[in-house]
């Protein structure tokens, strides 16, 4: 008897499961978001996107990748909208005619993280590319995301202001997320460039620190970008411009700077949209 | 050493206090799986049967092409189903990318070969003038069929023991077909690699306990129907 009492239980799961009302909700065609894996991370994605979903009843699909994946989604139109952080792709990207209205609404910042006893002797420099050139000089060990993410775009260019290459035999392509690679670092004992964010949310379980933060270089500015609609007709323009607009309302102001503070005890995104471009 | 434990200590309390975030992840996990598994059911078992005691060319070609697929990497299968659902790829006017359907579609692929290989082993292993005996007796060749599969049930259930694991547990297909968006598409293996990415822990272990346990319920339930004797 066991055995159809079983039969039934299961069966009623299955169609229980199968007349899942939250099902329904995602039918109707929502925006798609492709933003970065930092903003995931942070939890920060999560908080805004429920917010806007109360607000306005509409759905989104927030896809966390690389800004280089994100980009790349725009230019297939298989995203409505981005969220990335990488300024020379994103120019390069309008310029060719993918996204409209290129918003630069906040930014963090990049930390260089490092071991304690500091290899390089950087601890305390406050010019990026110094610090890195001095890496590169000791043989330090480095550990890059390789992912073509904004930061990695970002840690590029500061090898170029360098002028220096990383040392070949000292130089980690972990090819993984923002937090994945910092513990990657964590376990070689390298130096990594991270935001902000990130580094505070792994603060507790790392023993890497900060070893050099505040140069302008460093600074990680986040836009907004509208998929073209003129140029792929399959784009939601309308869902895309509505969690555009409310990404840029007040609320999401008070969101974005309040973040954090609960959390990690520090604003972990600055509002910045006089920088309006 | 610690920060194991501790996470250990807090996953525990938190498997004790489903809040309804992880409610809704569980909910979806099982949803997911447990229809692809019965779909995957519903062709593997008798496209199985068929290729196992049908006689037709090339049938070894097949035989080894299905147990490739036994093998198919989830990340693989989650790319070309990306790639087919992409707005702008053959099947993009299903809209099912990012929604549990997709997902779905990619566990199915995932399963499918996994339960067709296991059920046309099984199938093969009775004695063959068994099933040329019932057909002898009158029976058309579905009831045939169906009788060989009551045989064998045991191992038909352990075909579907299979391919159930090897969905709940994937992570690479959901994660690339679903997006892992909170409340949509966000199942209990993707829940954990997220949870893993932000640091904490102690969630991540959480959601791994969960996954297990519900795992096991699964599997007992389903070991429950095979080792019963009811006669």
């Amino acid at each position: 008897m066991t055995k159809r009492l079983v039969v039934c239980v299961l069966t009623f799961l299955l169609f229980v499961s199968l007349f899942n009302p939250h099902l329904e909700a995602q039918e109707n065609r929502s925006a798609i978001l492709a933003t970065t894996t930092s903003v995931q991370d942070t939890g920060l994605l999560d908080v805004l996107i429920d917010a806007f979903q109360k607000e306005t009843g509409l759905t989104v699909k927030a896809i966390a990748v690389g800004t280089g994946q994100a980009l790349q989604m725009g230019r297939l139109g298989e995203a409505d909208i981005l969220w990335v952080h990488s300024p020379a792709d994103e120019k390069q990207f309008v310029d060719e005619g993918y996204g409209i209205n290129r918003t630069t609404f906040m930014h963090n910042d990049f930390v260089i993280l490092g071991p304690k006893i500091d290899p390089a002797k950087v601890i305390g420099m406050k010019n990026a590319a110094e610090v890195f050139k001095k890496i590169s000089s000791a043989k330090a060990l480095f550990v890059s995301r390789g992912d073509n993410s904004g930061t990695h775009k970002k840690e590029k260019v500061i090898w170029k202001d360098a002028g220096v290459l990383p040392d070949k035999n000292a130089y980690i392509e972990a090819g993984q997320g923002m937090a994945k690679t910092v513990m990657v670092a964590n376990e070689k004992q390298g130096y990594v460039l991270a935001d902000r964010s990130t580094y505070l949310s792994l603060k507790k379980i790392i023993d890497l620190v900060i070893v050099s933060e505040g140069d302008q270089a460093l600074i990680n500015s986040y836009s907004l970008i509208l998929v073209n609609p003129d140029k792929f007709p399959k784009v939601n323009a309308n869902g895309a411009k509505a969690l555009f607009n409310y990404l840029l309302s007040r609320d999401s102001q008070e969101i974005i700077e309040n973040f954090g503070k609960t959390k990690f005890g520090e604003q972990l995104f600055f509002w910045d949209m006089k920088d309006n471009q | 050493m610690n920060f194991i434990l501790e996470g250990f200590r807090k996953g525990v309390i938190l498997l004790f206090g489903l809040n309804s975030e992880v409610l809704a992840v569980l909910k979806l996990s099982l949803y997911i799986s447990i229809l692809a598994t019965f779909i995957a059911v519903c062709i593997g078992v008798p496209l199985g049967s068929i290729i196992a005691i049908k006689k037709f060319p090339l049938k070894k070609i097949i035989i080894a092409l299905i147990n490739t697929g036994m093998g198919l990497p989830p990340v693989v299968v989650g790319l070309f189903a990306v790639l087919f659902l992409s707005r702008n790829g053959p099947l993009g006017f299903l809209q099912w990318l990012y929604t549990p359907k997709g997902m779905i579609l990619a566990q199915v692929i995932i399963a499918a070969p996994i339960i067709t290989g296991l059920s046309l082993a099984a199938v093969q292993s009775v004695d063959p003038r068994f099933y040329q005996q019932i057909l002898s007796l009158g029976a058309t060749t579905r009831q045939s069929i169906w009788v060989l599969l009551k045989e064998i049930r045991l191992s038909v259930l352990a075909a579907v023991i299979a391919g159930f694991g090897s969905i709940i547990s994937e992570v690479g297909a959901v994660m690339m077909v679903g997006g892992n968006i909170k409340g949509q598409t966000r199942v209990l293996t993707t829940a954990t690699v997220l949870e893993t990415n932000m640091g904490n822990f102690d969630i991540a272990i959480a959601l791994g306990l969960i996954l297990l346990t519900m795992s096991f319920i699964v599997n007992l339930a389903l070991t429950f129907i095979q080792q019963s004797e009811d006669r």
